[in-house]
């Protein structure tokens, strides 16, 4: 696929309630800049993100899905993000499998403290998705 | 229903292995009551009955068709809409209807890339001259026509409004027979949409295993590993889509020692199958390292086919162009 200049990717943000939503907040009122091209959708947990949902916003428009969670050790829950850390993974071989790039799901950890580390993430999953350009969509499957 | 005041009765096997229409001559001498109760109007495994014949049915002339087969060809597709049209109750009968089973898996190829392999590259092919079927051959006493695959397989409610799904590879005869029965005495039916011939719960529910704490450090297949008869195979290794996969076959394959490969399609409420497999599978690899994780991932052969074995073309992955 080939980048795009004018193209502004989709990016639907799955972000654990207790560490990385926080550290949005954080970026927000730090005032960092960050691309706005990032939905964040505040989950429990990074656990929570079931590979089903992944896949749905890929299928519904979302040209990539970052997931972020608590560091490992971190998990409000204990071991929320030790499963994500396994669903990942394994969802991405089904990707690649498929043919999809699995480039375009990534889950990094974000604490409550790290603003900057958020933006920082969030700018660079951006212009990773605008370099791999629009996901496409088959249209009619009938 | 006709003079003879019998309802009508239409079964017919779009793109699929046939395993259906055996799942029927399995309910064995109840067949005689269900022939004895419907007059069958077409069914072509059973009686010499022509696509014409259909076409002069008027609309909604058949009360019950069961369907089995997904949509591959032009054919498949012409004639779910013909059945659609002449049938009150259309049931996508078995995998293949359901959610487009075995044959749904040549998705991730594409049509061109299955007729290569087809008619070029399979290492049982000989074909030097690179021969192709064509859908038109003109012959002196006229054109002859096949019909041709269309570009993706999907399952029969793609191109037409489906009434009921009756689950599985192929549906289970006592739930077959369930199901017949039901309809014979009149039993009132849930609303249009819904999954019969199936439970509510998962596979695991009517698994007769004994489990403990799942804790996966390499996945193991049968054929290069035995599985103890009595432990969940899960637990041992062995990836058993039981926790993914809707209940009513009565835990055959486990019962049997081999893993459920998930014929009887997603429970109810989870959208995708393959997804919930996964989800369900990955928790309880027993690992926190990720270079440990991808190892043990990358022991498991052909993931997408595992946990999509069935219902690839239904699932979310169907929507996404590679």
């Amino acid at each position: 696929m080939s980048a795009s200049a004018d193209f502004e990717p989709t990016i639907i943000g799955f972000l654990c309630r207790w560490c990385s939503y926080t550290g949005a907040d954080l970026a927000g009122t730090s005032r960092v800049k960050y691309p706005p091209n990032m939905i964040p959708l505040k989950v429990m947990c990074s656990g929570r993100v079931d590979p089903s949902l992944v896949l749905k916003a890929l299928a519904d428009g979302a040209d990539g899905v970052l997931i972020l969670g608590c560091h490992p050790g971190d998990c409000h829950y204990h071991e929320g993000n030790h499963k994500t850390m396994r669903r990942v993974p394994m969802l991405k071989s089904v990707l690649q499998q498929y043919g999809i790039d699995p480039a375009r799901v990534r889950l990094e950890w974000v604490s409550a403290s790290e603003g900057d580390r958020f933006a920082e993430v969030v700018h660079d999953f951006t212009e990773e998705i605008r370099a791999l350009g629009p996901q496409k969509r088959v249209e009619s499957v009938a | 229903m006709g003079e003879n005041g019998k309802p009508k009765f239409a079964m017919y096997w779009a793109a699929g292995c046939g395993g259906c229409e055996i799942g029927v001559l399995d309910i064995q001498e109840a067949l005689l009551d269900v022939a004895d109760f419907f007059e069958i109007v077409f069914w072509p495994v059973a009686i010499d009955a022509k696509y014409k014949d259909v076409e002069a049915f008027e609309d909604g002339y058949i009360d019950l068709c069961l369907f089995n087969g997904s949509i591959r060809s032009d054919e498949n597709r012409h004639m779910a809409q013909l059945l659609r049209a002449k049938s009150k109750i259309l049931v996508a009968f078995g995998s293949c209807a359901h959610e487009g089973c075995i044959p749904g898996l040549g998705n991730q190829y594409g049509t061109e890339a299955l007729m290569d392999y087809a008619y070029s590259l399979s290492p049982s092919t000989e074909n030097p001259q690179g021969l192709r079927p064509q859908a038109v051959y003109e012959m002196p006493e006229g054109d002859l026509e096949i019909p041709t695959l269309l570009d993706v397989l999907t399952p029969l409610d793609a191109v037409v409004n489906v009434d009921y799904y009756v689950p599985g590879c192929p549906p289970q005869p006592p739930q077959i027979l369930a199901v017949m029965t039901a309809i014979m005495q009149g039993a009132e039916l849930p609303p249009p949409g819904s999954v019969i011939g199936a439970g509510v719960k998962t596979v695991c529910d009517e698994c007769p295993r004994e489990r403990k704490e799942k804790k996966i450090r390499e996945f193991k297949r049968p054929g290069t590993a035995q599985p103890n008869p009595n432990e969940c195979l899960l637990d041992q290794g062995f990836i058993c889509l039981g926790p993914a996969t809707r209940s009513g076959c009565d835990a055959l394959c486990v019962k049997a020692n081999a893993p459920c490969r998930g014929c009887y399609g997603a429970p109810p409420n989870v959208e995708d199958q393959g997804a919930r497999m996964m989800s369900a599978i990955a928790s309880v690899i027993d690992s926190s390292d990720p270079e440990e994780i991808e190892r043990i991932i990358a022991s498991l052969d052909d993931p997408l086919g595992t946990f999509y074995r069935f219902s690839l073309a239904k699932s979310s992955l169907r929507r996404l162009a590679r």
